[in-house]
């Protein structure tokens, strides 16, 4: 595999790193098309990253020369394949610092990991009269999976307040922690504001009242350094196509005593150590909870992709995505038409916001017309949009590979917008 | 920007700043609500029909430009129309934005300006929210009509 070249730390004069972020441009082959004849500016990255060579390479070289069953041939390609696979579940083990290769569970996503817990552990350790806590912030997956499980085990699910900036009431939080708080389920980062969440304090009053944390990372990790024994929660989820690599293909950390004492989530292939028809005893974890043929050519790219992030450096996209943030902020702040939504002290790269009296759907439609690319509507955060009192805003989420230089291709095509509805 | 304005003519601009029989309908006897979960537009219609005949008709609800200006130059048309016709139109505008062969934009009158959604695909459940929220008034349903 090609290595890719990082961010270098020596910034142009006027804050941008702009020349290596050309370089980093070049990895990715989406970036060089136009769009109705313009050149694409992609400023939707919290719906879905684009993806480097490197991701795409690893995928065909997979399918073309390793292609294979894993965890179950005695041939050398299945042999090939099964290493592969596990080497990346090794990367993602040291990505979010997590403690031993078992706690690392490959499913579709973050949505299917929350699933799996709301299923496996929830179903298990839910009980009439229990309550699971959210956030006014969550992602509709973090939502719907703990309204299921309560509905169906007569528990309550109650919801930790936000401020007007989008942040999160520490002490109503606090306050909703009960005897009865068996689940908080938690956003580390919201993907319709950028909002960071305190985790350190939120999971350590969670766990002062007796409370598991589930942490849904998948808007964090391609941002920042995340380490899960610091953080000390008990589950985090994340996505892989939102980190660079292929989608279909996410990721459960677990605490390794929690997912021992959890049942499986789906029987079959796998998932197993042996089967007869009076009884099946359950494979070791973290096979217990990985039954059928898994998604071996996403696992094989997800591990690109982590690679590729660690190449450019956690550290170096963090502060680039601050530059673009601050930049950015700045210029939509310098339009009184523009309201921008999600303005919480700590923050990812989301500037999520609404022009006046012209619905997001509209605005989305002309930046389209200029090449530019957001996302518009209630990004599957509707309780998001009521507290704001909006039915949807436009979103424009940056990553590592975006420059000073589109976000004023951004605000050029906004003025257009205003223009046209003038 | 020329394409633009192929989408976002004058008489829509003009209906999205100014909708058009936006209120409800005290005496309305057929009323249905419509939902764009992709947006969240939301419109509710008022019917008013006496003898088969649309005799007044208002909306009230939210959403983008297309989809204001769709309902409110829809509510313009409808008054007068029998129910037959009203159904008539219903297929006629459906066939000029979905930019079905047999369109005839001749009898859609002003309506005929939605044909630039043909290029918007992803548009166009915006312009059709309001009709088939009609559809379901003039069918009595009282579920809430979603265009997903």
């Amino acid at each position: 595999m090609k290595t890719a070249r990082g961010i270098d730390a020596r910034e142009s004069p006027d804050g941008g790193s702009s020349c290596d972020v050309q370089r980093i441009r070049e990895d990715f082959p989406i970036l060089k098309q136009l769009i109705h004849g313009k050149p694409l500016v992609y400023l939707d990255n919290a719906a879905t990253t684009q993806k480097p060579r490197q991701v795409i390479e690893s995928i065909v070289s997979f399918y073309s020369e390793e292609c294979s069953n894993v965890h179950r041939g005695v041939h050398l390609l299945s042999e090939r394949a099964t290493r592969g696979f596990e080497a990346t579940r090794s990367s993602v083990r040291r990505f979010i610092h997590a403690r031993d290769d078992r706690e690392i569970v490959f499913v579709r996503g973050a949505t299917e990991a929350i699933n799996l817990v709301a299923c496996s552990y929830g179903r298990a350790h839910v009980r009439a009269g229990d309550e699971v806590l959210v956030t006014a912030m969550e992602h509709h997956s973090n939502i719907v999976p703990w309204q299921m499980l309560c509905a169906e085990k007569g528990a309550k699910l109650r919801v930790a307040p936000m401020n007007s900036k989008g942040e999160l009431l520490l002490e109503e939080y606090e306050r909703l922690l009960g005897p009865r708080t068996c689940l908080v389920a938690v956003t580390h980062v919201s993907n319709a504001l950028g909002t960071v969440n305190p985790l350190h304090e939120i999971v350590e009053m969670a766990h002062r009242n007796g409370a598991v944390v589930l942490v849904d990372g998948a808007q964090a990790v391609q941002h920042m350094r995340v380490d899960v024994q610091a953080l000390d929660c008990d589950f985090y989820v994340f996505s892989g196509h939102k980190i660079y690599g292929p989608t279909g293909i996410g990721v459960l950390y677990g605490r390794e005593r929690l997912l021992e004492s959890m049942p499986p989530y789906q029987g079959g292939g796998d998932m197993i150590a042996s089967v007869t028809f009076e009884k099946t005893v359950y494979n070791k974890l973290p096979y217990k909870f990985e039954a059928g043929t898994p998604d071996i050519a996403g696992v094989i790219g997800l591990g690109a992709a982590i690679d590729y992030l660690q190449s450019v450096g956690i550290e170096k996209i963090t502060s680039h995505e601050q530059d673009l943030l601050h930049y950015g902020t700045s210029i939509l702040e310098g339009m009184p038409e523009i309201r921008i939504l999600g303005t919480a002290a700590a923050k990812t790269s989301v500037l999520s916001f609404t022009v006046q009296g012209i619905h997001p759907h509209d605005v989305g439609t002309i930046l389209d017309q200029e090449g530019i690319a957001i996302r518009t509507g209630h990004h599957c955060a509707q309780p998001v949009m009521d507290f704001f009192g909006v039915p949807a805003t436009a979103r424009a989420s940056l990553a590592l590979y975006n420059t000073r230089d589109e976000l004023d291709a951004l605000a050029a095509a906004l003025r257009k917008v205003i223009e046209v509805f003038s | 920007m020329s394409d633009l304005r192929e989408l976002y003519q004058e008489v829509i601009l003009d209906h999205q700043r100014r909708p058009r029989n936006f209120h409800r309908l005290e005496d309305a006897n057929r009323q249905a609500e419509g939902f764009n979960p992709l947006c969240g537009d939301r419109i509710h219609l008022y019917l008013r029909i006496e003898d088969g005949v649309v005799k007044d008709v208002g909306f009230e609800g939210s959403g983008c430009a297309i989809s204001t200006a769709s309902a409110s130059m829809m509510t313009e048309s409808l008054k007068g129309k029998t129910e037959a016709q009203a159904e008539e139109l219903f297929e006629k505008f459906h066939d000029l934005v979905m930019g079905r062969q047999q369109a005839d934009p001749a009898g859609l009158g002003k309506l005929a300006v939605f044909s630039g959604l043909r290029e918007y695909p992803v548009r166009v459940k915006c312009a059709t929210l309001a009709w088939h929220t009609l559809r379901a008034a003039l069918q009595g349903s009282l579920e809430t009509v979603a265009t997903e």
